[in-house]
């Protein structure tokens, strides 16, 4: 018996939310008694016996050429048979870009009960059930798995890595890879930006910063803060930013340690998307602004003169 | 070209989530119902465009939800499509709901569209399921689509950035922001929708592998700290100090 975690890895490095799931499934392997196992598909720079930091015993590798893109069908084929392999009970994977397109697919092919965007550890006690957010972030519904192999996949940054001791015994599986039928004939990866939902720190601007002319306070504090920048849905539909930069209920929901939002009103739809932040810092004009009451802290001023203050203590506080 | 797309019902965006029967149950007082907007936004508009362009395209909706759901169909319909299959069942688990969706797309359906995901369950994992139960390719998040032939052209969203897919049909695609601009149905729209057939089919015997146990609210916040625009440093001070977030 195991739970194995999918690890995935970009440019030959394994991913935040990777070091999350090893976390999160370790616990796991703990709270019932079995080991937990990595799984990794493809090409790693990486050290991957240092897997055994988080928590895993093993780690198990297929290398094959055909894993370098994602194929949603032959990595789903890949990682249930290795689940199989190594006696999985309960299966991790990240909820993130990638795992949205296995996860389902892992989970019908084990004929497994799937939660997907599980925010917190297992309850065992009676039966299986996990956590999860819906409603876009306002609520959680607590799902019990009654199959007898469990799939899970972890929201990002809902469950914090804890990095100890130890090393993992890595080895090669064999299993039979299919050819693709998806063909990837381009990648464009903005480069140098911090993807918006791994991000520690988000900055995201609204309507009150007037213009695409002035973002650049915003990016100014931003670059200070190594944040990734957002913004609210009338400033996307707008184009003054590009629409993956769009944070809301429609657009993309983050988590991160701390969101800053500036000149943002917070209506419910902006809120669903961000109010699973752990610190949301909210600076506006406007005294009655909604976003005040889901805020930690907050500054009622104006943005083109706070901002650029903001960034200049963060510089002193940095410099001491 | 035979596409079907997928539609849910979900709570308007500005609802009050709130739960009755001790936080087992959503309450639908008050809560007004739309289409979730990834599948009318994106995939029924994207299916919609594909059918102007070949006129011997047809264009099905597939819900799996009660007679309920009806309204939210025919308003779908008035955006477009030629029918509507409405499976009589309710539930919440992937599993049961994309084996329902399967046992209609089996019926010789190219190409099966949904939204990226639902604003009520959230799981993004329907598509994929479906695609499993068809022994398809599925590509997930999908921001352009493009159709040659049987070709599909798909770019899609990865962690920063997008790549661009090729694939042969049949698949199945899930659909958000960049696909399509949402459309307004006209009244000529409205007017056809009440005339165009809706089945009702009841639903293949399958396992259910979850259910809700009960839901939950978030913690209420403790209220905000406010700090005077002319005392920044202290925000900052806040933020390092007490918060730990920088």
């Amino acid at each position: 018996m195991s739970v194995l975690i999918f690890v995935d890895h970009s440019e030959g490095h394994i991913k935040k939310a990777s070091f999350e799931a090893l976390t999160y499934g370790a616990k796991i392997a703990e709270q019932t008694g079995t080991t937990a196992e990595a799984l990794v598909l493809g090409t790693v720079s990486d050290d991957l016996a240092a897997l055994g930091k988080y928590g895993v015993k093993k780690v198990h590798q297929v290398n094959n050429e055909s894993l370098n893109h994602l194929d949603a069908q032959v990595y789903a084929k890949v990682i249930a048979e290795a689940a199989t392999a190594s006696g999985a009970t309960v299966v991790v994977i990240s909820h993130t870009q990638t795992g949205k397109a296995i996860a389902g697919r892992v989970a019908v092919r084990l004929k497994a009960g799937l939660v997907a965007g599980a925010c917190a550890l297992p309850d065992t006690s009676n039966g299986f059930v996990v956590k999860k957010t819906v409603f876009s972030g306002k609520a959680f519904a607590n799902v019990s798995i009654s199959s007898p192999v469990k799939v899970i996949s972890l929201n990002p940054n809902s469950y914090t890595t804890i990095a100890g001791e130890g090393t993992a015994e890595v080895s090669q599986l064999s299993i039979a890879v299919d050819a693709p039928k998806v063909k990837v004939t381009a990648v464009n990866k903005v480069s140098g930006e911090i993807p918006l939902t791994e991000a520690e720190i988000v900055v995201s601007g609204g309507r009150g910063l007037k213009g695409p002319e002035n973002w650049g306070i915003l990016l100014d504090l931003a670059k200070e803060l190594g944040a990734a920048t957002a913004c609210s849905r009338p400033v996307g539909d707008a184009h003054w930013r590009p629409h993956h930069e769009h944070v809301g209920q429609t657009g993309v929901q983050v988590a991160p340690n701390l969101y800053i939002a500036i000149g943002i009103s917070g209506a419910i739809q902006h809120l669903a998307g961000v109010n699973r932040s752990k610190i949301i810092v909210v600076i506006n004009k406007d005294p009655e602004a909604p976003f005040f009451k889901a805020a930690d802290y907050g500054i009622v001023g104006d943005a083109f003169e706070v901002v650029p203050k903001l960034t200049e203590e963060i510089k002193k506080m940095k410099a001491k | 070209m035979k596409i079907l797309v997928c539609v849910s019902k979900t709570p308007d965006t500005t609802s009050k989530i709130a739960f009755t029967d001790g936080n087992s149950k959503f309450d639908e007082n008050g809560v007004q119902w739309i289409i979730n907007p990834y599948d009318e936004w994106y995939s029924l508009v994207r299916a919609i465009e594909l059918k102007e362009k070949d006129p011997a395209t047809t264009v099905h909706l597939v819900t799996v939800g009660g007679a309920d759901a009806e309204p939210i169909i025919r308003k779908a319909l008035a955006l477009g499509g030629d029918e509507a299959i409405r499976v009589n069942a309710d539930g919440s688990d992937s599993y049961f709901i994309a084996s329902q969706i399967a046992a209609i797309a089996k019926d010789g359906y190219d190409l099966v569209f949904t939204g990226k995901e639902t604003i009520d369950y959230n799981g993004s994992s329907i598509g994929a399921m479906v695609a499993e139960l068809l022994d398809v390719p599925y590509i997930s998040l999908a921001t352009k689509f493009e159709l040659n032939g049987t070709t599909a052209t798909v770019t899609r969203e990865i962690e920063g950035g997008e790549e661009v897919a090729e694939l042969a049909l049949p698949a199945v695609v899930s659909c958000q922001k960049g696909v399509a601009e949402q459309r307004i149905p006209n009244m000529r729209g409205i007017m056809a929708a009440r005339t165009k057939p809706l089945k009702v089919v009841e639903p293949a015997a399958t396992d259910t592998l979850t259910s809700i146990v009960s839901f939950e609210l978030p913690p209420a916040k403790a209220g905000v700290k406010l700090v005077s625009p002319d005392n920044v440093g202290e925000l900052v001070r806040l933020l390092h100090e007490e918060a730990k977030a920088i």
